[in-house]
């Protein structure tokens, strides 16, 4: 095994304070954009007051780190901007006014190779008027120079963790897809539901992070649960159509979003536990003691879900319901039944994803949302509807986007910022060529 | 019905009542069609000729694959074998809306009208080579409302033909089960088609309209049009077809007229069945009912 | 509280930029969605390519406006033929999917660190609407007393407002005619327009083209009128609020669009406005533990989440809509 070197990563950050003429008038961007200002800041030093940030390897290189995603907040918790490294290196942020800003690197958009440690976040006291500088180091440990062998052990680990995490959520999708027929706008904000729901448990009750997942599934069976009860069911006795009903799910999605924003805030946080572990060698690969229980956590209720709608009259009756419900209405099954516990094991397991997800990164209103068009990109690849088809698209995609950032041979590597192009691609790619995805039947027409 | 009420220029005396025979003058020639659904052969039928200018009958019980067979022949769905032709042209890879073009139209099992538009324009909808329908001249009222003048008149002539006329200006989503195969029928003579492919005109059409509705598919053999039917009603097949031909598993299992088919000891036993007498689309069902319960009890 | 602000914001913006470049988005989206039934939840993208066609052909490739006017026209038409060919045959959930896809693709492709030579990275691209601003005639503002406009406000609203006028005629025009007959029957039933001999297919593409051309006109008239282009403005929140004004004003009507702009617009600074004020200042009307001023900017939203659902469960039709010309698959 190579010696790792550790190395540290410092961000100068300039802060130019200049206040921002007041009373702009109505005729803003029509972009109704939560965080304020969504053009993130304008070329080079903005007009505005701004944080810059650049971040460099201060290695034996120097070499710029570009492709990083920074967010500022202010010091009350609100977004106020993010913006990703230029290939020097360097970001600004516009901020609104003076005032204390927190500065947080999204680790996850760090380039293969670079493993963080210790605290992500920095508190920037934006006060000075002029060029002043204020600068602090964030630590970095690099594996000095990790062969491409290394480097793709490392994306498929990180690939494999994301894929069964995204499994989890494509199959309550997809569970929720068969028996309603209902393609859920809604369903990334049911994974930050997990992810907040154990954020909160966690810190704000203070609960061990394991026990605050433990309560976030039950919470997200509990909100699967109310779904169907107060909105879906009514609208199905109603007999609204499948196209309303997706509008319906995406204004729920805009709801459910805002909602979080508002009160969670939107800066990234952590939890309590768990947060910088380092990796250790388990032969080729590295792994963090929480990445091999988020993988172990994610196969094993995988596995249960599996033979529990294999084996169990529930599971056959939730697929009678999807092949045919008025048919199985006829036949004394209760349609409506089903189609609930479906939307409460369906919620309980996207919210087990979103727990995961804050265990091994953070916690953000967006998160979930962020993730939708990939686990949309899962299902429709395994084939919509289809058990097995969630699980095979899960990792599929989760592995594509990380090992498709490497460069290997003639294939340039999809940018780290961009990792997600890849999967949308596939996705697009599937529908046009396989709509039924890759274990779907394909369906009778007339 | 007795046989000597035949006219004796029948274009079908003479000819045997075997599967797949030649006709005399067929306007549809189908050969090896086969469409397979996973495991299973949905269609697969050696021979199939259908006889210009009289009506012919496809009957069969349920599964037995007559709708996708009319799916393949419109060009609605792709068979995994097979060739065949329309007034001796190729209809092998031509999309469904040029089979309907080349005068070969389809109505369907649950009717196809267009609900919030108005029976008017449901017919309007139906006359082909329209200058109003290109984008370019669309917006040019003047390069299409002489046309649409005379599409009105011809579809109001249909309309009055199968009293629909007061019901001109509703919405087709406001008409019975039978207006709306009345309307469907309607509308696909705005085509001005030679070959008229009805699926199940009589499913869900109310005992009083069914006279009428014989009535209309009379007519339309009458006025020199083809007519190809799918249907579950053994009355109406055998009150109006010239000529039945039995599917069953997706093959052509019998032709004939319909009294050689009926009194075909073979169809009855293998196809119909002892439910000779009952609706085989309700009996279906029940069965299909009864197997889930079962398979469901069993789980248990 | 001061009410004749907010009135006043509100009424700015129902009458400014903003209401003009969802007006001429939620058009295109009342072609695809309303007239023909096509989902697209792609409309960010093709509004993108209209905004980048323009800022890329001058900036980047330093051509003049016109031809980036141009540009940005045809942008979407190649767009709509790219996604087109393969998508229209697909599922309308499937569309949706597809589409949506698209437009993040696009977004993120825009933002790219890699691709910033030529689409200016995350930070956009500016200083291309010069010859439009040189264009302006006006040179006093506008004071009708509760609102005001100021020049380069007047020019941009002149232009836009034309613009939507024009496109509305255009629609009026195409969907009284046969062509508009057909795409109404697609809607309905596609199978029942196919087995009449018309061809779907190539109707479908003209719609999808035609509303495509649509939200680029949306993307142009965005990118001059704040005079920069920047990826995260071209989410696929932009195309669900366009989707939302244009179930406020009605689909499948000619107005519909533009009067869902209007009222989304003037709510959505209306209420935004009475927030603002409301937590602002010392003793602010909503106390600071109930309601902070950044969460104060997030209750417009979450109502427009709120106003979707309700709007599509209790009148699918629009405000103003009769029930029985329901355009959507409500039942």
């Amino acid at each position: 095994m190579r010696l790792t070197s550790k190395v540290l990563v410092s961000a100068f950050l300039a802060c130019l304070v200049v206040l921002v003429p007041l009373g702009a008038s109505a005729t803003s961007t029509p972009t109704p954009s939560a965080s304020p200002t969504a053009p993130t800041a304008p070329a080079t030093p903005p007009d505005g007051a701004y944080i810059g940030v650049t971040l460099q390897n201060s290695g034996d290189d120097k070499a710029p780190i570009p492709g990083a995603t920074l967010s500022v907040a202010s010091a009350s918790g609100t977004e106020v901007g993010e913006a990703v490294t230029d290939p020097n290196g360097r970001a600004f942020i516009a901020i609104p006014e003076r005032g204390s800003y927190v500065v947080t690197l999204d680790t996850d958009t760090l380039p293969a190779g670079i493993q963080f440690g210790g605290s992500n976040k920095r508190t920037v006291d934006a006060l000075l008027d002029g060029g002043n500088f204020a600068q602090f180091q964030i630590g970095v440990v690099e594996q000095a120079g990790p062969s491409l062998g290394e480097r793709f052990s490392g994306a498929m680990v990180n690939g494999v963790k994301f894929g069964l995490i995204i499994a989890l959520a494509a199959l309550g999708l997809s569970l929720i897809f068969g028996t309603t027929k209902l393609t859920n706008f809604a369903h990334g904000e049911i994974i930050t539901f997990g992810a907040i729901a154990t954020y909160v448990a966690n810190r704000a009750f203070g609960l061990p992070v394991i026990l605050a997942i433990v309560v976030a599934v039950l919470a997200s069976a509990a909100f699967g649960w109310l779904q169907d009860k107060f909105l879906w069911k009514p609208l199905r006795s109603k007999g609204i159509g499948i196209i309303a009903m997706m509008i319906v799910s995406i204004g729920f999605g805009l709801l459910l979003r805002n909602l979080f924003q508002y009160f969670f805030g939107g800066s990234r946080e952590s939890l309590s536990q768990y947060v910088n572990q380092t990796r250790q060698s388990y032969g080729p690969f590295q792994l963090a003691d929480k990445e091999i229980a988020i993988m172990a956590v994610s196969i094993v209720v995988l596995t249960i879900t599996c033979v529990v709608l294999m084996r169990t009259r529930l599971g056959k009756s939730m697929r009678a319901v999807a092949d045919n419900p008025a048919l199985s209405a006829s036949s004394g099954l209760r349609v409506d039944g089903v189609v609930r516990s479906v939307w409460v094991l369906g919620c309980a397991l996207t919210g087990l994803s979103g727990g995961l997800l804050a265990v091994n990164s953070q916690v953000n209103f967006l998160m979930g949302f962020k993730l939708l068009l990939l686990v949309f990109a899962a299902v429709t690849l395994g084939g919509l509807g289809t058990i097995w088809g969630a699980l095979i698209g899960s990792m599929i995609i989760g592995i594509m986007v990380e090992v498709g950032t490497l460069q290997i041979g003639i294939w340039p590597g999809v940018p780290s910022s961009i990792k997600e192009v890849g999967a949308l691609v596939v996705l697009i790619l599937i529908l046009l060529i396989r709509p039924q995805g890759i274990l779907g039947r394909a369906e009778r027409i007339g | 019905m007795p046989a000597d009420t035949t006219p004796t220029t029948d274009p079908l005396a003479g000819v045997a009542n075997t599967p797949g025979v030649k006709k005399p003058d067929a306007i549809l020639v189908g050969s090896s069609i086969t469409r397979q659904f996973g495991g299973l052969k949905a269609v697969d039928v050696e021979h199939v000729e259908i006889q210009r200018g009289v009506i012919t009958a496809l009957i069969g019980p349920n599964g037995a694959g007559k709708t996708t067979l009319f799916n393949l022949l419109t060009g609605f769905d792709a068979p995994d074998t097979g060739e065949w032709s329309f007034n001796g042209q190729s209809l092998q890879k031509v999309p469904a809306y040029k089979v309907a073009r080349r005068g070969m139209v389809r109505t369907f099992q649950l009717t196809k009208v267009l609900s919030r538009l108005t029976v008017i324009e449901n017919m309007r909808l139906g006359a082909t080579g329209q200058r109003g329908e290109r984008f370019w001249s669309a917006p040019f009222r003047a390069l299409w409302s002489g046309q649409e003048d005379s599409i009105t008149e011809r579809a109001d002539e249909l309309l009055a033909r199968f009293k629909l006329d007061a019901k001109r200006e509703d919405f087709a989503g406001s008409l019975s089960g039978g207006q709306r195969k009345l309307l469907e029928m309607a509308r696909s003579l705005m085509v001005d088609p030679e070959l008229i492919m009805l699926d199940e005109p009589m499913a869900g059409v109310n005992p009083a309209l069914k006279q009428s509705l014989l009535g209309h598919v009379k007519s339309l053999r009458d006025e020199g049009r083809t007519v190809l039917f799918v249907e579950h009603d053994m009355d109406m097949v055998r009150d109006i077809s010239d000529w039945v031909i039995v599917m069953a598993q997706g093959k052509i299992v019998a032709e004939g007229t319909p009294d050689q088919v009926m009194s075909d000891q073979a169809v009855i036993d293998a196809y119909l069945g002892a439910h000779h007498d009952t609706d085989i689309t309700e009996l279906d069902e029940t069965e299909l009912e009864q197997a889930t319960e079962a398979e469901l009890d069993q789980e248990a | 509280m001061d009410f004749g602000s907010i009135l006043s914001a509100a009424l700015s913006s129902a009458l400014g930029p903003q209401a003009i470049v969802f007006a001429l988005a939620a058009i295109g989206l009342n072609i695809h969605f309303g007239y023909t039934g096509l989902l697209n939840f792609g409309q960010a993208g093709f509004m993108a390519v209209g905004a980048y066609g323009l800022a890329v052909t001058v900036v980047t490739y330093d051509q003049s406006f016109w031809l980036g006017v141009v540009v940005a026209l045809v942008a979407p038409v190649v767009l709509a033929l790219v996604l087109g060919v393969p998508t229209l045959r697909l599922r309308a959930d499937y569309l949706a999917i597809a589409t949506i896809a698209t437009a993040e693709i696009l977004r993120l492709v825009f933002g790219a660190v890699e691709t910033r030579e030529v689409f200016g990275g995350s930070n956009g691209l500016t200083g291309f609407a010069k010859t439009f601003q040189d264009l302006n005639p006006y040179s006093g503002p506008l004071d009708l007393g509760i609102i005001r406009f100021r020049p380069d406000d007047l020019w941009s609203l002149t232009v836009g407002w034309i613009l939507v006028a024009l496109g509305c005629l255009f629609v009026w025009l195409l969907m009284r005619s046969p062509w508009g007959r057909v795409l109404r029957s697609i809607r309905e039933d596609e199978d029942a327009v196919r087995s009449l001999g018309k061809n779907v297919f190539a109707y479908k593409m003209q719609a999808l083209i035609l509303g495509g051309v649509f939200g680029g006109l949306a993307g142009l008239f965005f990118a001059v009128k704040q005079a920069s282009v920047v990826p995260s403005d071209y989410s696929t929140n932009i195309t669900f609020y366009a989707y939302t004004a244009l179930l406020i004003g009605g689909a499948a009507r000619v107005l519909g669009p533009v009067v869902g702009a209007m009222i989304f617009w003037f709510l959505m600074a209306g209420i935004g406005a009475f927030f603002s004020q409301a937590t602002a200042g010392s003793d602010p009307l909503i106390p600071t533990w109930a309601m902070s001023d950044i969460q104060a900017s997030l209750v417009r939203l979450i109502l427009v989440g709120l106003g979707l659902m309700l709007l599509m469960i209790y009148r699918p039709q629009g405000i103003f809509g009769d029930r029985k010309e329901l355009a959507i698959d409500a039942r």
